[in-house]
C-alpha cells in the first residue's frame, strides 16, 4: 500500500506507516452537556490514534457527530466522524462533509446506520437516499475528484480519511469478502470491523480477504468490545442483530464470579488484540469499551499498545 | 394489485359524525381481489355503520353501491345521479380512486374507509405481501427478479447490511432478508457476478420525489 498521505489525519499516517493502529470510540451525550464529551476524553487521550464519535447509534436521539467531534478537537483528541445514510439525504451528507472538513475534521466512518425500529423514535421516516458504498464512492469523489454527487465542482475539497465498517459475522457469510471488495472498488481506505468474539470466523473472512489481495488496498482495523459482565455478553449474543458470541466464551463469562466478571472481560478482549495482531493483513484495532471509556487505556497496555507512537 | 386494508371502525364512524345520510362506494379492482373494499365489503361495512348508529339513536341512511373501478372516469360516472343525494361518499377503494372520486366530484366530501398500504400479491387467500415500492426504473435485472428498494428495510442497493442474520432482516426475526434472497437467487442461476457491481447512487427523481407521476402514451392521444 502506498506510504503517501492524502490528508493530514494522524490516523492515516499510523497507518500508512505501517505500524498498528488503535482507534476508540465514544458516544455522544443524550443532551447538550458539553461536558460529558471532555469528560470522555480526558479518559480516553492518549490511549488511541484517533477515536469514532458515534452518529447517533442505535437510532437513539444524541448529540451530533459533528458537534462532539469538535469538542473532541479542543481536547486534542483525533476524532473519526461517524455518518449514517439513515438520517441525511446527500444534499445534507454533502454539506455535513464540507462543514466537519472546513472544522477540522480529518476522518470519516461511512454506514449505512441502524434502523429507526431500534431506537427511541421508531414512528421517524428513514432516508436511505445512499448507502455506505455510495457514501464511500460520494466522499472518495469529493476529495480526489473535487466533485459533488451531482456532477459540479468543489471549491475546496474536504481532506478525508475515508472509512467504513465491515460485519464478518453477518449472513450471508460468503457475500462478506465480496462486500468488503465493493467497498474498496468504491474507495474506502480503513475498514473497522464488528466486534469479534468469534475469533475462529474472523481468521475464515481474513483468509478470504489476504486470498483476494483486498488487505493491499484497505487497512483492516478488527473490532473489540469488552464484557463488563455476563450478562451484557448474553444481551450481545441474544438481542443485538449480526453479533456473534460463541458458546465457550459465554461459558467463561457464566462460570466467572460476578465480582471477577468485569476483569474477565478485559482478559477476553486483551486476548484477542493478541491474536489480531498475529493475524495476517490486520493492520489495527478497534477497542469499543461501550459506556466504559476508562478501560480503553487498560486494555490498550495491557496488550503492548502503550504508548501511541507519534507522527 | 394495490393492497388496502380497512381502517379501524372507530376511525370510520368519527368521520362520519355529523352525517344523516351518505353513500360507502366499494370498487370491483384490486381491493376486491384483497376482500377489503368490493361489493360484500361494502354490505358489511354498512350494516356495521347502521347498527352502530341505531344504538346511539342517531340512524344514519347509507345508499351501498360498488362500481368496477373508481380509478377510472367512465366507472365513477355511473354513480353521478347519485352522489348529489348524499352528504357524503365514504369510499372503499385504493387512494387513487378516492382521488379521482374527489375530482369528479367536488362539491361532496370524499372519505378514505381504507388505509392504502402496498403494492403487492396474495401469498394464499387473506394473506397478501408487498412485492414493489414503484421506484419508477426497475432495478431486478441485476437481482435475480428481487427488489432491494421493496424487500431490503433500508432500500440498500448494494448488498445486506451487518444485521442479518440467519436469513432475517434485523427489524424483525419474522422478516426475512431482502439480501439474502437475492444472494440465494443469483447463486442459484450463476449470476453472482452481478452482486459485485456497484449500483451507484440511485436517481429519485422517478420515485415520488421528482413530485406526482404520470405516464403519457402520445400514440393514443387525439
Amino acid at each position: 500500500m502506498t506510504d503517501e498521505c492524502k490528508t493530514e489525519s494522524r490516523l492515516e499516517k499510523i497507518l500508512r506507516s505501517g505500524k498498528f493502529a488503535v482507534t476508540g470510540e465514544c458516544g455522544p451525550p443524550r443532551g447538550a452537556d458539553a461536558e460529558v464529551i471532555r469528560k470522555k476524553c480526558g479518559l480516553l487521550k492518549n490511549n488511541a490514534d484517533a477515536f469514532n464519535i458515534t452518529d447517533n447509534q442505535t437510532s437513539v436521539v444524541r448529540m451530533s457527530s459533528i458537534a462532539s467531534a469538535i469538542l473532541m478537537m479542543q481536547e486534542g483528541l483525533e476524532p473519526v466522524m461517524q455518518m449514517v445514510c439513515r438520517d441525511r439525504n446527500r444534499i445534507a451528507i454533502q454539506s455535513d462533509i464540507l462543514g466537519g472538513a472546513a472544522l477540522g475534521i480529518k476522518n470519516m466512518l461511512c454506514l449505512s446506520g441502524d434502523h429507526q425500529k431500534f431506537g427511541d423514535h421508531p414512528q421517524a421516516k428513514n432516508v436511505f437516499d445512499l448507502d455506505s458504498i455510495q457514501l464511500i464512492q460520494a466522499v472518495r469523489g469529493m476529495r480526489d475528484e473535487g466533485k459533488f454527487i451531482g456532477g459540479e465542482e468543489i471549491k475546496g475539497v474536504p481532506k478525508l480519511f475515508i472509512g467504513a465498517a465491515e460485519n464478518p459475522f453477518a449472513d450471508p457469510f460468503e457475500i462478506r469478502v465480496p462486500r468488503l471488495a465493493k467497498k474498496v472498488a468504491a474507495g474506502v481506505e480503513f475498514i473497522q470491523t464488528q466486534c469479534i468474539f468469534n475469533v475462529t470466523k474472523f481468521r475464515e473472512w481474513m483468509k478470504g480477504v489476504v486470498d483476494r489481495g483486498l488487505h493491499e488496498k484497505v487497512f483492516i482495523l478488527g473490532g473489540v468490545t469488552p464484557f463488563k459482565s455476563f450478562g451484557m455478553a448474553k444481551y450481545m449474543a441474544n438481542n443485538v442483530p449480526g453479533m456473534d458470541v460463541p458458546e465457550e466464551i459465554l461459558k467463561r463469562m457464566k462460570d466467572t464470579p460476578k465480582e471477577q466478571q468485569a476483569e474477565e472481560g478485559i482478559t477476553i478482549a486483551v486476548e484477542t488484540i493478541k491474536q489480531l495482531q498475529e493475524m495476517p493483513g490486520v493492520a489495527g484495532v478497534h477497542i469499543m469499551a461501550i459506556e466504559w471509556e476508562q478501560k480503553v487505556g487498560e486494555i490498550a497496555e495491557k496488550a503492548g499498545l502503550l504508548p501511541r507512537p507519534s507522527v | 394489485m394495490v393492497v388496502g386494508e380497512r381502517k379501524p371502525f372507530e376511525e370510520i364512524t368519527r368521520m362520519l359524525e355529523g352525517h344523516k345520510k351518505v353513500m360507502v362506494l366499494g370498487c370491483g379492482g384490486c381491493v376486491t381481489v384483497c376482500l377489503t373494499g368490493g361489493d360484500e365489503a361494502v354490505r358489511v361495512l354498512s350494516s356495521q355503520l347502521r347498527m352502530a348508529r341505531d344504538n346511539q339513536g342517531n340512524p344514519i341512511e347509507i345508499i351501498e353501491k360498488t362500481v368496477e373501478r373508481q380509478c377510472d372516469p367512465e366507472y365513477i360516472e355511473e354513480v353521478h345521479a347519485l352522489v348529489p343525494e348524499v352528504e357524503a361518499v365514504l369510499s372503499m377503494a385504493c387512494g387513487a380512486g378516492v382521488g379521482f372520486m374527489a375530482e369528479r366530484y367536488t362539491s361532496t366530501p370524499l372519505y378514505p374507509a381504507l388505509n392504502t398500504t402496498f403494492v403487492g400479491g396474495s401469498k394464499k387467500e387473506g394473506y397478501y405481501v408487498e412485492r414493489c415500492q414503484t421506484c419508477g426504473e426497475c432495478k431486478l435485472y441485476y437481482t435475480g427478479g428481487i427488489c432491494p428498494i421493496t424487500r431490503c428495510s433500508k432500500s440498500l442497493l448494494n448488498g445486506p447490511c451487518g444485521g442479518s442474520t440467519k436469513g432475517k432482516c434485523e427489524i424483525d426475526p419474522e422478516v426475512d432478508c431482502g439480501w439474502q434472497l437475492i444472494v440465494d437467487r443469483l447463486k442459484s442461476l450463476n449470476l453472482m457476478d452481478r452482486y459485485e457491481e456497484i449500483m451507484t447512487s440511485n436517481d429519485w427523481r422517478t420515485n415520488r420525489d421528482g413530485g406526482p407521476r404520470k405516464m403519457l402514451r402520445e400514440d393514443f392521444q387525439r
